[in-house]
C-alpha cells in the first residue's frame, strides 16, 4: 500500500504542477529570485574571500639581516620561526640574492648601480620573508624576533630591521578590515537570505491558502493527514526543483558577463571560471535550497488547513 | 444507529446551537431535518462528522463515541459517511472521474476496484460522459450529481445531504432528490437538511423540526412545518 500511495500523490503532484500552470508560474518565479538572491550571496563570498585571501597573501613581514650575520645563524633563527604556530612559511634570501633582486630592480638607474660598483662589499644583509597564519598574528611574530631567541651563537643581535615597524598601522588596519568584512558580509547574507526564504514561503503559503476550501473536504472524505499533504510536498519539491535548475542555467551568462570585470578588479578571480569549476557544489546548494524551501514551506502551510 | 445524547453546542461567542438534543437515527431510515436558518441544523450534521466537538453531551455511531476516536479512526469513520454539500464542494483541479476517485484512494482502495467501481457509480447518476470533464465545465446539478457520486462510491453506511438543492432549478432538484430517494431503497441511511417544502411533502418521510438549536417536533411521516 505505501508504494501505491507514494505512487498516487506523487502523479497527483506533478498534476497539479501542471494544472495549475499560472500559479506554478508565480512560485517558480519568486523562488527563482530566492535562489538568485543566495546564489549572488554564494558568488559575493567568494569573491570577498579570495580577495581577503590574496590581500592577506600580500601582507608579511620581512627581516633584514646585518650583512656580516652568519648564514647559519639566520638558519637557526629560521628554523625556530618555522616551529612557531602562527607561522605559515618563512622564506630565506641569502644577501647575494638580495644584490641580485635589487640590481634587477633598478636595472634602469643607471646612478644607484654605479654607487654599488663604488662599494667594494655587498652592502645587503639576507632576509627572511614571513608569512602569518592570520594578519593579526604579526604582532607576536614581531615580539618573538625583539627577544633573546634570536640572538647570534656569540649573543649579539644580528638583526639590522624588521619591516613590521613601518607597516605596523597599515597592517593593523587591513586586519581589521579583513574582520569587518568577514563579519559584515556574514550578517548581509544570512539577513538576505532570510528575507528571500519568507518571502518564497508566503507565496507557497498563499497558493496553499487558495486551495483550503478543498483540503477540508479531503479531510471530510476520510483522507489520512500523509495523504491530503502529499501533493502539496511534491508540488513544492517540484518549484524548488524546477527554480534551482532555471537558476543553474542563469548564472552562465551572468558569471560570463561579470566573469570579466571581476577578474580586473578583484585579484584575477573570474567568477565563470570559479562557477565551472565549483558547479558540483553550487549545484548541490541551489537545488538543496530549493527542494527544502519548497517542501517544506508546502508542508507548513497545509499543515494549518489540517485543523478539521 | 446514530444516537445524539443530551448534547448542546454553545459557540466561543456564546451563541447556543444546539441545547440538549437527544435524537436516534435507525439504519435505512431517510430523515428529512427541517428549520430556519440558525435553527442549528448544519451544527448537528458538524457534530456527527466529528467536525465539531459538543459542549455537553455525546454522539454515538453504533456503540462509539465519535469524539472519543483519534484521528486515524476519524478518518476511517468518515468513510462511512457520504457528505454531499449545498456548495457541491468538488476539487476543481480534478476530473469527475479523479473527484470521485480520489475518495476511494483515500479509503486505501486498489486501482482495480477504482477502474471498476467509479465507471459504475457515474453511470448511476447519469454522468458517464461527463467523466473527464473538469468542475467549472459542469452545471450546478451535474456537479451535485458529482457529489453525490462521490459520496456513494466508497458504499457509505449513510449519506449525509446539507442543503444538497439549495442552489438548483427545480427540474435539478427533482433529479437530486430521486437519486437520494434511490440510494436510500438500496438500504443506505439518508440525512438531509433542506428549506425545500416541495421535497419534504413529497417525500412522505421521517421529518425532524428545529427551532433555536432545539427539536420541536419529530413525525414519522411528517410535512413541511415550521
Amino acid at each position: 500500500m505505501f508504494w501505491t500511495n507514494a505512487k498516487r500523490i506523487s502523479r497527483t503532484g506533478f498534476m497539479n504542477f501542471w494544472r495549475n500552470g499560472t500559479v506554478s508560474l508565480a512560485s517558480v518565479l519568486i523562488m527563482i529570485v530566492t535562489l538568485l538572491v543566495i546564489g549572488f550571496i554564494l558568488f559575493s563570498s567568494a569573491v570577498l574571500n579570495t580577495s581577503l585571501a590574496q590581500l592577506k597573501d600580500k601582507v608579511d613581514i620581512t627581516v633584514t639581516f646585518i650583512p656580516s650575520a652568519n648564514e647559519s645563524d639566520i638558519f637557526n633563527i629560521q628554523h625556530s620561526l618555522q616551529g612557531l604556530p602562527e607561522v605559515a612559511a618563512v622564506t630565506y634570501t641569502s644577501s647575494a640574492d638580495a644584490l641580485t633582486a635589487f640590481e634587477a630592480r633598478h636595472q634602469d638607474d643607471q646612478s644607484i648601480l654605479t654607487a654599488l660598483n663604488e662599494l667594494s662589499d655587498n652592502p645587503l644583509g639576507a632576509e627572511l620573508d614571513i608569512k602569518a597564519v592570520d594578519p593579526s598574528q604579526y604582532q607576536d611574530i614581531a615580539n618573538f624576533l625583539q627577544g633573546t631567541n634570536v640572538l647570534s651563537s656569540t649573543g649579539v643581535t644580528i638583526i639590522d630591521h624588521v619591516n613590521y615597524y613601518q607597516n605596523q598601522d597599515a597592517i593593523n588596519k587591513l586586519t581589521t578590515i579583513i574582520h569587518a568584512a568577514n563579519k559584515l558580509g556574514f550578517g548581509i547574507a544570512l539577513a538576505f537570505i532570510l528575507l528571500s526564504i519568507i518571502i518564497a514561503f508566503n507565496t507557497l503559503r498563499l497558493t496553499i491558502y487558495m486551495s483550503r476550501e478543498e483540503i477540508s473536504v479531503m479531510r471530510l472524505v476520510g483522507a489520512s493527514t500523509a495523504y491530503i499533504q502529499g501533493p502539496f510536498v511534491v508540488v513544492g519539491i517540484i518549484y524548488g526543483l524546477v527554480a534551482s535548475l532555471t537558476t543553474l542555467v542563469i548564472f552562465l551568462p551572468i558569471t560570463y558577463w561579470i566573469g570579466k570585470v571581476t577578474t580586473d578588479f578583484f585579484i584575477g578571480l573570474n567568477l565563470f571560471t570559479y562557477y565551472l569549476h565549483n558547479f558540483p557544489e553550487v549545484f548541490l546548494i541551489l537545488v538543496g535550497s530549493g527542494v527544502v524551501i519548497g517542501a517544506f514551506s508546502s508542508f507548513l502551510a497545509v499543515r494549518r488547513y489540517l485543523r478539521v | 444507529m446514530i444516537f445524539f445524547d443530551r448534547v448542546s453546542k454553545v459557540y466561543p461567542d456564546s451563541s447556543v446551537a444546539l441545547e440538549n438534543v437527544t435524537l436516534s437515527i435507525e439504519p435505512k431510515e431517510f430523515v428529512s431535518i427541517v428549520g430556519q436558518s440558525g435553527a442549528g441544523k448544519t451544527t448537528l450534521l458538524k457534530l456527527l462528522l466529528a467536525e465539531e466537538t459538543p459542549t455537553d453531551g455525546q454522539v454515538f455511531y453504533e456503540s462509539t463515541d465519535v469524539h472519543a476516536l483519534n484521528k486515524s479512526e476519524i478518518n476511517d469513520y468518515r468513510r462511512k459517511i457520504g457528505m454531499v454539500f449545498q456548495d457541491f464542494r468538488l476539487i476543481s483541479d480534478k476530473t469527475v472521474y479523479e473527484n470521485i476517485a480520489f475518495t476511494m484512494e483515500a479509503a486505501g482502495r486498489s486501482d482495480e476496484e477504482i477502474e471498476q467501481d467509479v465507471p459504475h457509480v457515474l453511470d448511476l447518476v447519469d454522468l458517464s460522459s461527463k467523466a473527464w470533464s473538469f468542475p467549472r465545465e459542469l452545471s450546478g446539478g451535474e456537479k451535485q450529481r458529482v457529489a453525490i457520486a462521490r459520496a456513494l462510491v466508497n458504499q457509505p453506511d449513510i449519506i449525509v445531504a446539507d442543503e444538497p438543492t439549495g442552489n438548483l432549478d427545480p427540474v435539478n432538484t427533482f433529479d437530486i432528490v430521486q437519486i437520494l430517494k434511490k440510494i436510500n431503497d438500496f438500504g443506505t441511511t439518508v440525512i438531509l437538511t433542506t428549506h425545500n417544502k416541495g421535497i419534504i411533502d413529497s417525500l412522505g418521510k421521517r421529518v425532524i423540526v428545529m427551532e433555536q438549536g432545539k427539536i420541536i417536533r419529530d413525525d414519522k411521516k411528517g410535512k413541511y412545518f415550521i
